[in-house]
């Protein structure tokens, strides 16, 4: 069964912004996908659209063989932003229990679980200091302990570790890989670098941009698990590669002004 | 956030025991101290040795003595004066949070009104003191309590409305995110969010409600309050015991603002200590 099911999603924003164009996308359970593009591809709003943040203009997200409002309020999905957004009046441990007391667990329960995700992402030590007493790094750690605390069958990630500098993303990186193998989740992450879609995922949604379209999808081969080791395989470099030709071909990074000028000479 | 090492030197979490509420050891007292004596002293010194009339400004030992010749009195009449700011504060707070709640759930209640909720802030509302003294018996604390919690209302509306709309687009979103709905939100990010830009408020709401009080017992009042004490002391040229009375509208004062300040620190701990809060 599918975890989650894109079909004809399309979404214009008031003032007549095209973000989607028309997506289909299926995602398989265990998968670990990630969506890759320029600015303005519409891959946050793909994946609000999963978690019903957002509402398609056209089109239908199915999340779970649900519809996806349906998939939100059974708490199917855990979500990271790129900011770790906790909530600065509350200890480390209450904001990883916050969506249990939402989903109504006891006390007890909440607080067996609250430890297991403080070991998962190794905070054990800090459940009592307020996120303005964290790095970084360990801010978004809280809040990935906190996605997964209820044991969603899909976490959403946007762009988590956009912030952190490159070797606290590498590791974060690797820690995710292992949350990831360990709950045999559905991961949809949203990413600008190439070299993290490619180490992270099963499979990398190559999206352009005006309107945001998927130009290709390029399942990534590497042997599981995936170590420091993997960065250097050529085949690591192989996909790399056909990645970034893959966005280049889309509209890529530095395309704005080709795009530009392709448009005007069709006019 | 960006590029910060890792694990940053943690501090210690603000204060469990009074004394860390209360935010200093005695030791940091010490200058402050030293000041307030030699202030007193230097006061003391200047009136004595220049000789200045008593009616511009006796001495901290006159005043020091008409205070204990009329202990009983004082405080009765002070006890009076903080019964109208006390209870115009609690009128005007309430009204101020309840209408703030209302304006930032609707947005256009809001567009409409606060203009003239920020101009209104501006007004000196002292100057209704006469007028309110005419709306009601000038001789109860009601017409006090009224001009108090106009002067509380309005700092504490504007303030707690923009608290209330501070919240981050995020931490809603993720609220949404677990199917939270308005009510929980509102408990659960937008009160905790607007607990600083209440306190705030509070503070200031604690001094504009003895200033209201006493200021409209100038404009006539019972002679049990303090401010009605005060002129009519001051015309009977009893000015140490109109002093003695200031000395006691500062105590209560000062009082009823530390109170404020410390059930700000007892709600808010999680906040650091060096943060500073802003209007």
């Amino acid at each position: 069964m599918n975890a989650v099911t894109i079909s004809g999603v399309s979404k214009r924003f008031k003032g007549g912004t095209i973000a989607l164009e028309d997506i289909d996308l299926d995602i398989e359970r265990g998968e670990f996908v990630s969506l890759i593009g320029p600015s303005g591809c519409g891959k946050s709003t793909l994946l609000r659209i999963i978690g019903d943040l957002i509402e398609p203009s056209a089109g239908s997200a199915t999340v779970n063989a649900k519809p996806a409002r349906q998939a939100r309020r059974d708490h199917d999905y855990g979500i990271v932003f790129q900011d770790s957004v906790l909530y600065d009046w509350r200890t480390v441990a209450r904001n990883i229990a916050l969506p249990l007391e939402l989903a109504g667990w006891d006390r007890d329960r909440r607080s067996r679980r609250v430890e297991e995700m403080l070991d998962l992402v190794e905070l054990r030590g800090f459940e009592d200091h307020h996120p303005w007493q964290l790095s970084g790094g360990m801010q978004q750690r809280v809040s990935i302990a906190r996605a997964l605390s209820f044991d969603p069958a899909l976490l959403l990630m946007d762009e988590p570790f956009g912030a952190l500098d490159e070797m606290t993303r590498e590791r974060l990186n690797g820690e995710l890989l292992r949350i990831w193998q360990a709950s045999g989740s559905t991961v949809v992450f949203v990413t600008h670098s190439i070299a993290e879609a490619v180490f992270l995922s099963t499979r990398v949604v190559v999206m352009s941009a005006r309107p945001g379209r998927i130009s290709k999808l390029i399942p990534i081969d590497l042997a599981q698990p995936r170590t420091g080791a993997t960065r250097e395989d050529p085949r690591f470099f192989e996909l790399a590669t056909e990645v970034r030709e893959a966005l280049h071909m889309g509209g890529g990074h530095d395309a704005p002004l080709a795009a530009t000028g392709l448009s005007e000479g069709a006019a | 956030m960006t590029a910060q090492p890792e694990p940053l030197p943690v501090q210690a979490l603000p204060g469990d025991g009074v004394a860390r509420l209360i935010g200093r050891r005695a030791r940091d007292w010490v200058p402050a101290i030293i000041v307030l004596v030699a202030g007193i002293g230097l006061w003391e010194g200047l009136v004595k040795g220049l000789d200045v009339q008593r009616f511009l400004l006796p001495a901290p030992t006159a005043i020091l003595s008409a205070f204990r010749d009329n202990q009983s009195a004082l405080w009765h009449e002070g006890w009076f004066t903080l019964q109208e700011a006390l209870g115009g504060f609690a009128l005007g707070v309430t009204f101020g949070i309840v209408l703030a709640i209302v304006v930032a759930r609707w947005d256009l209640l809001g567009s409409a009104l606060m203009p003239y909720a920020i101009a209104a802030n501006a007004i000196p509302i002292i100057a209704f003191a006469p007028i309110t003294n005419a709306w009601f018996d000038p001789l109860t604390k009601t017409s006090k309590m009224v001009v108090a919690a106009i002067l509380c209302f309005f700092p504490v509306f504007v303030n707690v409305v923009r608290g209330l709309r501070s919240v981050k687009p995020a931490q809603i979103e993720l609220m949404r995110s677990y199917a939270a709905g308005e009510l929980t939100i509102f408990r659960l990010v937008r009160v905790p969010t607007a607990l600083p830009f209440l306190f705030t408020s509070l503070k200031v709401a604690s001094v504009l409600a003895m200033i209201g009080a006493i200021v409209s017992e100038y404009f006539g009042g019972s002679l049990e309050a303090l401010g009605a004490n005060i002129k009519q002391d001051a015309s009977l040229f009893q000015f140490e015991k109109a002093w003695a009375e200031i000395v006691i509208a500062c105590l209560l004062g000062i009082g009823f603002y530390l109170a404020v300040a410390l059930l700000e620190r007892i709600a808010m701990r999680w906040q650091p200590r060096v943060e500073m809060q802003r209007a």
